[in-house]
């Protein structure tokens, strides 16, 4: 158990990323690459956090993992530097929910008197790191949640509070209609709530949000805008339509435009794309892409160093690094192929989850997962 | 030598299971390689120079017939003449009804064919080991070999192993039997005539108390061969090249291939070859030449592609038939499927069936005609087929389906007959 340094920078705001385990949610990707370093529009994921933190005035980033991930640490070491900001590992011994690693980077994160964040590492949304900060200070009480609206608040916890924010309670999965804002996964604290909190397995949610409200501490926040839990592949597809048209929105420069783009399409500069394609809407292609003649693409990522090869039709699918798709391959309905598989020509995969390193010979007809 | 041949083709009540594809034409003019599947017994008795004359014996209205037996006076300058049955008369006796035309100018022996039967007909062969025979013969059969599973599912054959005279004979029997089964291909001499007539006539009198309609309906196999099998009069010809019946929609992929195949033989001129400012072809391919494809376009192996079709820009089509006036916009890939005549496919569109090939691991292995429904109730996967004026749209999956003619498809389909 330990921190890879020592921290220099005192004085600033810190982040704790609650990243925890293998990020089995997200296979085929994650037995290739950890969960925060899959890239979302030709990001990793956790640097789209990263960046708007260090956008809010943080200069220290603590990752609490509950394995050790060489790859992650190398790779977001050179990010850190990039950003002039520290990165850290707290590793847990075991898997301590999602309130126990708060209490074991408390040395950093309790190391001034600043208020810091605490993110669940699979959300992507227009942060509102900057606006947190700014109400957090203005209430003045130990906590603020960020919320945001959902269409189905019964498969969630809702949270109720009154006009100025004050949150009254928490009412799990409700059966009748009380609210419909929930837990978007963002939190800033005062360090005085690492007093609730113990080094143990222990949930932020169960154990500590209640009772900071009922001692009237605890604040809600509403988000503007999307935002997108990605830890699956449904809803990583669906986080990137949402991403693609913020993008739209607020940063049309980054987009894509080109002959056959459709709507909003992120392609990375160093992408190949083939005459007489259709390419969009919501698609995102990766480094080193090459998009043959005659592809149609939607509702797609297609990631680093993969080929989609003539004629190819894909839609709602996600393509690992260097994976080759074949000629006249039909791939839909939630497809994602690990890293470097091969799709034989003229197949088609219809929801197939396909694990790395495999050669696909025959169609997937129905939904199912290849070893 | 005096030779004629006749050929069964049946009517519209007939070939029930070919449909949707039988809707919109009569079966034997389905397009097989490129040409209508009784144009291909056609050519085999045309390629047979003691044949004078083709009979084709049916119940289809004679105007549906018109335009083919002309084309095809034109084609194999032979006699070729359709005899229109008033009513079913089954397999013999049609053939008892037109005795007269088929006596006439006294033939010397006249070849009879099903006309629901593919294959690489060896006519001459027959016809020389049927003339060489010591004791005459009144009927030779084509006879070929099946699995002992498969056989029941045929005329059942048992030979004399030394003279190849039939013991016995027996139709699709509910016990194994024999695994030589009959082809449907006979070669007659006119004086089995003689033998039709008497059975002709004992039936008149057995049914005399009846309902006169059935009087007349007489099966070849039940009701001749069985009774000439085992009196020495009757001999088989063994025979190992392709053949296999026509039954279902999904069996025209099939003897699309073989025939497409058997062009090597005789016909090369008709298969397409890969060429500059020509689409890429793999293996055996049928153009048709008002057909327009794209250069772009891959195809084969084992495609037909009708008159006036349009091909577009990188389409994939692999083991297909693709009937006349139809349209394949770019991208799309088909295989495995029927598309039927003036039908457009959309761009980037796949229309996939499951083929229903015989047993490669099985020798003599025949295709099953697997019925459309399974135990559960469930459509068997088989081609797809698409029939005539049919529209798919741009971007969809047509998968193990049977289309009906006349739609407009909103969607992707899967494993659905789609009315």
């Amino acid at each position: 158990m330990g921190f890879g340094g020592k921290d220099l920078t005192l004085g600033n705001m810190k982040a704790l990323i609650l990243v925890g385990g293998y990020g089995t949610r997200l296979r085929p990707l994650t037995l290739s690459r950890p969960k925060p370093l899959v890239e979302f529009a030709n990001k990793p994921i956790v640097l789209h956090q990263i960046e708007a933190l260090v956008a809010a005035g943080v200069t220290q980033v603590v990752l609490a993992v509950s394995y050790h991930a060489e790859q992650m640490e190398q790779e977001l070491a050179q990010e850190a530097q990039k950003l002039g900001i520290r990165i850290t590992f707290s590793l847990e011994e075991e898997p301590l929910g999602t309130a126990g690693p708060i209490k074991l980077a408390q040395s950093i994160l309790a190391s001034n008197d600043e208020p810091f964040f605490v993110l669940n590492s699979d959300v992507i949304c227009d942060f509102p790191f900057t606006q947190m900060v700014k109400f957090h200070k203005q209430h003045g009480r130990e906590g603020t949640i960020v919320v945001t609206k959902v269409e189905e608040p019964s498969k969630y916890g809702v949270v109720i509070y009154d006009e100025t924010g004050k949150i009254d309670r928490f009412v799990e999965k409700p059966q009748e209609f009380v609210s419909n804002k929930i837990n978007a996964g963002m939190y800033i604290f005062n360090p005085s709530v690492l007093k609730r909190i113990e080094c143990r397995p222990m949930s932020i949610e169960k154990e500590v949000f209640p009772y900071m409200a009922g001692d009237g501490q605890l604040y809600a926040q509403e988000l503007h805008g999307f935002w997108m839990d990605i830890g699956q592949p449904k809803d990583f597809l669906t986080g990137m339509c949402l991403f693609l048209n913020s993008c739209k929105l607020n940063n049309s420069a980054k987009l894509y435009k080109g002959p056959g783009v459709v709507g909003n399409v992120l392609v990375d500069s160093s992408a190949k794309i083939g005459k007489n394609c259709r390419i969009g809407p919501n698609v995102t292609i990766g480094p080193d892409v090459v998009i043959e003649d005659g592809v149609c693409i939607k509702r797609c990522t297609i990631l680093r160093g993969a080929t989609i090869r003539s004629h190819t039709w894909l839609e709602n699918c996600i393509i690992g690094w260097k994976c080759i798709v074949g000629q006249w391959v039909r791939m839909e309905n939630v497809s994602v192929l690990g890293e470097d598989v091969i799709v034989k020509d003229e197949l088609y995969v219809n929801g197939g989850m396909v694990l790395p390193h495999k050669s696909i010979g025959a169609s997937v007809l129905e939904p199912k997962i290849i070893m | 030598m005096m030779l004629k041949a006749v050929i069964l083709i049946g009517g519209p009540q007939k070939g029930t299971r070919f449909r949707p594809l039988s809707l919109d034409v009569p079966k034997p003019l389905f397009p097989v390689a490129g040409l209508p599947m009784v144009q291909h017994h056609i050519e085999a008795c045309a390629s047979v120079p003691d044949i004078r004359e083709i009979l084709l014996l049916g119940y289809f209205p004679a105007q549906q017939l018109q335009q083919f037996v002309a084309d095809m006076i034109a084609a194999y300058k032979i006699r070729i003449r359709y005899l229109q049955e008033y009513q079913a008369l089954g397999t013999a006796g049609g053939i008892y009804h037109f005795r007269d035309q088929i006596s006439s100018g006294n033939p010397d022996a006249f070849f009879v064919l099903n006309g629901d039967v593919c294959g690489d007909f060896p006519l001459q062969e027959i016809l020389n080991f049927h003339t060489s025979l010591s004791t005459p013969s009144l009927i030779t059969i084509m006879g070929t070999e099946a699995t002992r599973q498969q056989s029941t599912m045929y005329g059942c054959i048992v030979e004399d192993k030394e003279t190849h005279q039939i013991l016995h004979y027996v139709e699709k029997p509910s016990t194994f039997v024999s695994n030589l089964i009959n082809c449907g291909v006979y070669i007659c001499s006119p004086d089995i005539f003689k033998r039709v007539g008497e059975i002709f006539n004992s039936r008149q009198d057995f049914y005399s108390c009846e309902d006169s309609e059935g009087t007349e309906s007489i099966q070849l196999e039940q009701d001749i061969l069985m009774p000439i099998a085992g009196t020495g009069q009757a001999y088989v010809y063994t025979t190992d090249r392709w053949w296999s019946q026509i039954k279902t929609a999904g069996s025209a992929i099939y003897a699309n291939r073989h025939y497409l195949q058997l062009y090597h033989k005789t016909k090369n001129e008709r298969l397409a070859v890969n060429g500059p400012d020509k689409p890429t072809i793999i293996g055996d391919v049928y153009i048709h030449p008002t057909a327009t494809v794209d250069p772009s376009a891959l195809l084969g192996p084992n495609v037909s592609v009708g008159k006036n079709a349009v091909i577009g820009a990188g389409v994939r089509i692999r083991e297909s038939i693709i009937l006349g006036n139809t349209t394949i916009q770019e991208h799309s890939c088909v295989l495995y499927t029927v598309v039927g005549w003036n039908s457009t496919v959309g761009a980037w569109t796949r229309l996939e069936g499951t083929p229903c090939d015989p047993n490669p691991n099985k020798p003599f292995a025949k295709m099953d005609n697997v019925p459309l429904f399974n135990a559960e109730g469930k459509l068997n996967p088989s081609i797809t087929i698409l029939g005539c004026n049919v529209t798919v749209p741009s971007e969809v999956i047509v998968l193990n389906s049977i289309v009906l003619p006349y739609k407009d498809l909103p969607r992707s389909y899967k494993n659905e007959i789609i009315l």
